[in-house]
């Protein structure tokens, strides 16, 4: 009974939403994430439920796959670097409130060390642990490796490596071109943009989440949400023909999803104007443009006057527009999975003649 | 001549140092680069051909036939007194589909994208229909399947010579 509630909700519409709205909570309250209760308490609430879930056999059968064990070190090690994170910037916080220099700047902590001996020995340490612990588990769990490959045909489903698990995943919602090329390269040159354009000199050295609120949600949000979520997503409850399957249910090659997808086009000329495709390609795609460009431009002075005044002021305009245009093409995942989702849109602009999908 | 006038080069002989350098680089490049086109043809190709001898109509019962997907990547549609030849490569990133004949369709294992008997996509991401290749009957009356032909739905082609033979 709770194992059919937790399948209905880990589909993506649902279990999405709910870890969306679980984040901007945590965001919000940090007075009660950030302490170390709470974190005692994460930990037992996670180790209690992970207990239980690994004594169903089928939930046991996916996550004991070869390739899917690193995923759970990954979770474990997210989980808690993010909440010693969050823990670190709010002890901080209560002393900045308090009128005292954050615990990196308190005299006993500026005191200096040589590099060599105190680093380099605890490099050296954890070096051979990780050494030990590599060889350990090649020796325990073998290489997953298959049949030689055939032009022909592909396993089903034909799963990523564990780490492009969230680019497979964007996939089922993008073109290729987008969330190939286009969307993975605004992520990497917009990581490498960082530092440019948060030009905040406060954290520097130290551990803090209310002065830099903004900066530490959107990132968090896109690393845990867009990322390491739908990494969850593309391991667990990805069964045969991608389809989708709770962790619980078994992975029934027969398994029929009633979908079927329809561009922007189709829904507005079709559907609302009760008349046939026009023939010229720019006519048939011309309110899915439209929204496009409401989406990147039209938006942007809306968002300014609203949220963006003092930080436009603070960081001058091509950062600020630059930020703008990272926070819009990163948001436009969730956006395009919702579309999806409630609507069962393929593409807002779809010219398939031009390999162009939006 | 002093010993010091040895040791440099006057104008004259840099440049000819120069030319028997750039020469023989020339060389080497022009080498390395014709390997490199060697290497493009290969003797043997471990690969189908690109057209291949399909038999006669009269072999294929209506609806999808499997039989020259794992050797060629072609599924042999009949439907409506036409019959086609198919791309098996997924048009959202180039998997291959699965045929499932219970629930009448093709779906592809790496994003979900779903596609009608007919190639017609309907399902997940796939952005246009599977891919026709050219059709034709050889003067035996045999069918002949070349790949190198395409024909795109949305280009409107699948209506044109050599997309399709009467049965």
């Amino acid at each position: 009974m709770i194992k059919e509630a937790i399948n209905f909700l880990a589909a993506p519409v649902y279990s999405f939403s709910i870890f969306c709205g679980l984040f901007f909570l945590a965001m919000k309250r940090m007075d009660i994430v950030g302490t170390k209760k709470f974190g005692i308490g994460l930990l037992v609430f996670t180790l209690v439920t992970f207990a239980w879930m690994v004594a169903d056999p089928i939930f046991f059968s996916i996550i004991s796959l070869p390739d899917n064990i690193p995923i759970i070190i990954l979770n474990a090690l997210v989980i808690w670097s993010t909440w010693f994170a969050l823990y670190k910037g709010h002890q901080n916080d209560l002393r900045i409130e308090a009128g005292e220099s954050p615990l990196e700047g308190s005299p006993e902590n500026r005191e200096k060390v040589w590099a060599w001996p105190n680093l380099v020995y605890t490099e050296l340490f954890a070096g051979i642990v990780c050494t030990v612990f590599l060889v350990v588990w090649a020796i325990f769990f073998k290489a997953p490796l298959e049949e030689p490959a055939n032009p022909t045909w592909a396993p089903n489903p034909a799963k990523a490596p564990w780490y492009f698990l969230g680019l497979q995943e964007m996939l089922v919602y993008f073109d290729p071109w987008m969330a190939g090329v286009v969307l993975p390269g605004i992520i990497i040159v917009g990581l490498i943009a960082i530092p440019f354009i948060d030009v905040n000199p406060k954290g520097n050295g130290y551990f803090t989440f209310r002065e830099r609120k903004f900066a530490i949600s959107a990132f968090v949000f896109g690393w845990l949400a867009l990322w390491v979520y739908l990494i969850q997503v593309g391991t667990f409850l990805r069964g045969p023909n991608w389809t989708f399957y709770g962790p619980f249910e078994v992975w029934d090659f027969h398994k029929v999803v009633a979908e079927n997808n329809i561009n922007l086009s189709e829904i507005v000329w079709i559907k609302f104007m009760n008349t046939s495709l026009p023939k010229n390609i720019f006519v048939r795609e011309f309110f899915g443009v439209v929204a496009v460009f409401i989406y990147l431009f039209a938006l942007v002075p809306l968002i300014t006057k609203k949220w963006g005044k003092t930080y436009l002021e603070k960081m001058g305009a091509i950062r600020y527009y630059l930020m703008i245009f990272l926070v819009l093409s990163m948001m436009s995942l969730p956006i395009k999975m919702y579309l999806r989702w409630f609507f069962n849109l393929k593409y807002l602009v779809a010219m398939p003649e031009f390999e162009l999908n939006l | 001549m002093s010993d010091e006038a040895k040791t440099s080069l006057n104008r004259r002989e840099f440049f000819s140092f120069l030319s028997v350098g750039w020469i023989t680089f020339g060389a080497a490049t022009a080498g390395m680069a014709s390997l490199i086109f060697r290497f493009l043809y290969p003797n043997v190709v471990f690969e189908p051909a690109m057209d291949f001898v399909a038999g006669f109509s009269a072999d294929y019962p209506d609806g999808v036939d499997e039989r020259w997907k794992n050797g060629f990547g072609v599924w042999i549609y009949k439907k409506d007194g036409r019959l086609v030849a198919m791309s098996n490569i997924c048009t959202h990133l180039g998997c291959i589909p699965t045929w499932l004949p219970a629930e009448s369709k093709f779906k592809c294992p790496c994003h979900g994208s779903g596609y009608y008997p007919s190639g017609i996509n309907f399902e997940g991401p796939a952005p246009r229909p599977l891919e026709r290749f050219k059709i034709y009957r050889n003067p035996e009356g045999k069918i002949i399947v070349d790949k190198t032909k395409v024909f795109r739905y949305e280009k409107g082609e699948w209506n044109n010579d050599g997309a399709f033979i009467e049965v």
